[in-house]
């Protein structure tokens, strides 16, 4: 401490100095470009609330439309022309999640698999892994709607010929959905540090042991975190469906394999706020409300996944 | 490496052991054919989807002509004889697409700057998910939300009267479709150009900081030109959803194809004229049913073109700082 002491004056000195001289420039600073900051500081602030009073109003609406048709019917009654006060959404709430059980049963092991391929054995030298690579990307950004013509072309007509059934939709959601799964999967697999792959091989495990005991259980926050998601966003899709048959007068239960129809969440709200009538109007805000409060939660669920269980190695 | 390859020196009292694995390994070799297969499903899904659009394409081109398809402005499928001119059925799109950006373009940028640049880490901890919910709201649910609250209490009492025609009395008109995708957008332009904006070096602020510049000119000159092929990169992909959007314009944007860029007018996007004319009585081989497919088939052009682009953009940023 003794050379620190003998210079300590000086570093005061020193820091006095320069503390001044900032003042000194910051006083001198335009009177222009304080105010100038302050107002574009404001603008800045006027965007942010502008988008967060968008989405207010949005929630807003819909409680303050739709509030007076939930009921316990609501969710257990079938959809009616004739009587929108006992009309409900069960036919469409129960083909929801038949769709969803399809879907989720399709794109958890496809997506992780090709997740792990394309981290832990593909070289991403080699001109066909990066082709997968690339087409992923793109597969990710196109419209929903070109997926419904898919459906349509390959899934209910053409090759497979399902027909106009409940898992052809659920197939047509999967194929969108996919290439999210994909991209959140190989992330989650990304952050799992090399070291701990090493580590595993040195002690001589095999390269298919060291991804299923070491990497796998590493990632699958973040993998489950990106079906969440990928789900939710399944939920709401409706495009696809009208063309894949999710006809909107369903009065029965559907079943995945009959060829009477189906009809899922989104369609019936959709076909609800097409009729004029204030009474169907109600219904279709009341359906709004479900599917937000549904979706809300499984949403904050995967954000609270991904926060609670994002491991710092 | 040969079979032969063993450890130089023995341990003390084991055999020799070689490094090379015991069997073949087969079981490792199916599972790597396992997963590779589940990768190529992504490239047989683009395969099928191309061939999907492709045959019955071709099959319209057959019965309409390429130059009435590309060139003119008379989308009338319905009439007899019916004429199918794409221009006002793309003009629909661009309507929506175009206003719907200038809508979000401002509010998400302004907002990408806010969250990188002002907001403390807690504020910004609570922004930005409440903004990424947007992206989860279903797009019944904003369409409904457009067509019911933001045209009749937002347009037209904000609408400058009779400009442009006016904007009272109109059930549905491409604004409403335009204010409803771009705040379906918002949140992709803010998050994307947020990151970007997160990548440029500090190094780069402090220098402008330490030369006396104030938040805005670092914000304005020093941040945002760094980040600006991420920032264009978001911008491009927030159109490509604008464009490929369908529940929104179909449930606020009317029903009427018109070659114009005027927000108040009543219109039909692409889109839309697929999502209703699939989901009406059409027979198979009808030159309705085909012209389903080369819609489709342009809309899928237009929207892989930009992804093309903003992918491409994105790559570039990172190159650069990372």
């Amino acid at each position: 401490m003794e050379a620190g002491g003998a210079s300590a004056p000086r570093n005061r000195l020193a820091v006095a100095g320069a503390r001044a001289t900032t003042q000194a420039m910051l006083r001198d600073q335009p009177r222009k470009d304080v105010i100038r900051n302050a107002i574009f500081a404001g603008v800045l602030l006027l965007a942010v609330t502008i988008a967060l009073a968008g989405l207010l109003a949005l929630l807003i609406q819909a409680f303050a439309r739709g509030s007076s048709a939930l009921s316990l019917d609501l969710l257990n009654n079938p959809p009616s022309t004739l009587n929108p006060d006992s009309a409900g959404y069960r036919p469409a709430i129960l083909g929801s999640l038949q769709l969803i059980a399809g879907v989720i049963l399709f794109i958890v092991p496809i997506g992780v698999g090709a997740a792990i391929y394309l981290e832990e054995y593909a070289d991403s030298s080699r001109w066909w892994n990066r082709l997968v690579e690339v087409n992923i990307q793109n597969l990710a950004a196109v419209p929903s709607i070109i997926y419904g013509i898919l459906g349509l072309a390959f899934i209910v007509r053409g090759p497979l010929d399902l027909g106009f059934i409940l898992v052809a939709g659920s197939l047509t959601l999967a194929l969108l959905v996919l290439p999210m799964v994909i991209i959140a999967s190989r992330e989650a697999l990304r952050a799992v540090p090399d070291s701990i792959r090493q580590g595993s091989l040195a002690l001589g495990a095999t390269q298919w042991q060291t991804i299923r005991r070491q990497v796998l259980p590493a990632s699958i926050p973040g993998i489950a975190t990106g079906v969440i998601l990928a789900v939710s966003r399944a939920v709401g899709e409706t495009a696809p469906l009208l063309l894949v048959g999710a006809t909107v007068f369903v009065t029965f239960d559907p079943t995945p394999f009959g060829s009477d129809g189906y009809s899922a969440m989104p369609v019936q709200i959709f076909n609800y706020a097409l009729r004029p009538q204030d009474e169907f109007q109600t219904l279709a805000f009341a359906g709004v409300i479900v599917m937000l409060v549904v979706l809300l939660a499984m949403n904050s669920f995967a954000i609270w996944l991904r926060n609670r269980y994002e491991q710092r190695w | 490496m040969s079979p032969e390859t063993t450890i130089a020196q023995e341990p003390a009292g084991g055999p020799p052991r070689r490094l090379q694995a015991q069997s073949k390994r087969y079981g490792e070799r199916a599972i790597k054919v396992a997963l590779a297969f589940c990768a190529l499903l992504s490239v047989l899904t683009t395969t099928a989807i191309i061939l999907s659009l492709l045959g019955p394409t071709i099959g319209f081109f057959e019965i309409v002509p390429a130059q009435e398809f590309f060139f003119e402005v008379d989308w009338t499928p319905q009439f007899e004889p019916p004429s199918f001119g794409v221009l006002s059925i793309v003009a629909g799109t661009f309507n929506v697409a175009l206003w719907a950006m200038v809508f979000a373009a401002p509010i998400g940028l302004g907002s990408a700057v806010y969250l990188s640049e002002y907001a403390s880490p807690r504020v910004r901890k609570t922004i930005k998910p409440a903004l990424e919910v947007l992206v989860g709201i279903p797009t019944v649910a904003i369409g409904i939300f457009a067509v019911s609250f933001l045209l009749p209490h937002v347009i037209v009492p904000l609408w400058p009267g009779d400009f442009l025609g006016g904007a009272e009395g109109k059930p549905f008109m491409a604004l409403a479709a335009a204010l409803g995708i771009g705040l379906m957008v918002v949140p992709i332009i803010a998050s994307l150009s947020d990151d970007a904006m997160r990548a440029v070096p500090r190094g780069l602020h402090e220098g402008a900081y330490a030369l006396g510049a104030t938040k805005a000119k670092v914000a304005t000159r020093v941040v945002f030109p760094a980040a600006l092929s991420g920032i264009v990169a978001s911008i491009v992909l927030a159109i490509s959803r604008a464009v490929g959007e369908t529940m929104i314009v179909v449930i606020a944007g009317g029903s009427t194809p018109r070659w114009t860029l005027n927000p108040v007018e009543s219109i039909q996007a692409m889109t839309s004229y697929i999502a209703t004319t699939a989901t009406g009585d059409i027979g198979t081989g009808t030159t309705d049913y085909k012209s389903i497919f080369a819609v489709g088939a342009l809309l899928f052009v237009i929207t892989l073109a930009m992804n093309v682009i903003s992918i491409r953009l994105v790559r570039r940023y990172r190159e650069v700082y990372e």
